[in-house]
């Protein structure tokens, strides 16, 4: 292998904002969409999820990243598997010691976290390639990146739904809210929205970036 | 091995033999295990606490004005008093004011919403003959619909008057408890339910239901004795 392998490269800011726009796991990778639509009903549910998601992805890219010169690549996504189901059921219990208040808010999406795909993916994409630094930085913005977009798609279904953006009421008693966008179908609506936002404003930078080029 | 981070090499590396597949997958998910076992250990006892402490908060909540608390079991129609400790045992709690006068009872409650289980407390207070606070003990209601039963202060509104009298016979209620639409309740044993949250409000409308038919006939022949229990 040449010197110039990806685990020996420098650790760059691109490390740490792939995750955020350029790889955003729901919106660019359509990774994690299990959770991305089914708790992302209003911004505080979407963060929370978020925010747990990204801590399993913390925990499981520090670990696998570890341990990746020890495991034959055979048996791989089998180890991938366990080491994230353990660390999820750890969070479980460990959120559950902490505050019943915070468990009861995120009990039954705690051990959804466990089939996000884009969890499984950075490990098998990068934290089983990288040194531990690396895998954590990478991590952490995949994360951001996660919970940022869950947040976008929770706060626009809140709005419309509930006339209000994290419980802060926005339009007053008179508005009339949109149900629709609280149940399934809406998560649906809103994600395929953003997606499009994000897709024409990643096509008009590319478009410009290749008429800087010419 | 880390030169075998990239596969994409010209010639694929050698498979490793099946034995050592075995071993590491074995060790992992031995260690996995391990470690849950342990994390388990670790947590029992607060998540215990927790729970212990919710139930306490609860009871106070759903019965406004309380200081002390009573735990009892019921055997046999019979009501037996339980330790402090023996809060998990108990079938309901009386609560006492600080001069010792009798609340209410707190009781819990319980039928499938939704998402499964829903489990509630409620107070009753036998010399009014009303449910007089609520409380959701556990819900997995959808959130930002169903979890409105725990919400909604129009919802919990219902209960802070609640009527349970008793008819004639002291075994039965006059008016058992009725869910109705949003907006509907006309009468004071009714249930102003949530619109988009049908399932959920009628739900605990009928655990409420349930509940008051078997326990408000015992509690209210017994007040008399619960209240010489404050200490």
């Amino acid at each position: 292998m040449s010197a110039t392998s990806s685990k020996d490269k420098p650790m760059t800011a691109t490390t740490f904002t792939e995750g955020l726009w350029k790889e955003n796991p729901v919106f660019v990778m359509l990774l994690g969409l299990c959770p991305a639509l089914a708790v992302s009903n209003t911004a505080v549910n979407a963060l929370a999820m978020g925010v747990a998601s990204t801590f399993v992805l913390l925990g499981s890219s520090l670990l696998i990243s570890l341990l990746r010169n020890l495991i034959p690549k055979q048996v791989r996504i089998a180890s991938y598997i366990i080491i994230i189901a353990t660390f999820v059921t750890a969070v479980d219990y460990i959120i559950h010691a902490l505050s019943l208040e915070l468990y009861n808010a995120l009990g039954a999406f705690i051990q959804l976290i466990v089939v996000n795909c884009a969890i499984l993916g950075r490990a098998e994409a990068y934290a089983s390639k990288h040194k531990v630094g690396h895998a954590l930085v990478n991590g952490f913005g995949m994360g951001l990146g996660f919970t940022l977009a869950l947040v976008l798609v929770g706060g626009v279904r809140e709005i419309l739904g509930f006339g209000t953006l994290f419980g802060v009421s926005l339009f007053g008693a008179q508005f009339q809210p949109w149900a629709v966008f609280i149940l399934p179908p809406g998560g649906f609506f809103v994600l395929s929205f953003w997606l499009v936002v994000f897709a024409a404003v990643r096509r008009n930078r590319e478009r410009k970036e290749a008429a800087h080029g010419a | 091995m880390s030169e075998m981070s990239t596969p994409s090499a010209a010639t694929p590396p050698a498979m490793p033999s099946p034995l050592r597949l075995i071993t590491t997958l074995g060790l992992i998910a031995m260690l996995s295990g391990f470690t849950i076992v342990l994390i388990y250990q670790v947590t029992l006892e607060p998540i215990a606490r927790n729970h212990r402490e919710a139930l306490e908060r609860a009871v106070f909540e759903v019965l406004p004005g309380a200081v002390s608390r009573a735990n009892f079991t019921v055997i046999d129609q019979e009501l037996i008093r339980l330790s402090d400790e023996e809060l998990a045992a108990a079938d309901l709690f009386a609560g006492f004011d600080e001069d010792g006068n009798l609340i209410g009872v707190a009781l819990e409650a319980a039928s499938r919403g939704y998402a499964g289980e829903i489990r509630v407390l409620f107070g009753y207070a036998p010399d009014r003959e009303k449910i007089i606070g609520f409380t959701v003990l556990q819900s997995s209601e959808t959130p930002g619909l169903g979890d409105k039963i725990e919400t909604d202060p129009r919802f919990l509104a219902n209960f802070e008057a609640l009527d349970v009298r008793l008819d004639e016979t002291g075994e039965a209620l006059a008016n058992p408890i009725q869910p109705v639409p949003e907006g509907a309740k006309t009468q004071p044993w009714e249930i102003d339910g949530i619109t988009g949250a049908t399932v959920s409000a009628v739900a605990v409308a009928r655990a409420l239901r349930e509940s008051t038919e078997t326990w408000v006939p015992l509690i209210f022949a017994h007040q008399d004795e619960l209240a010489e229990e404050s200490e």
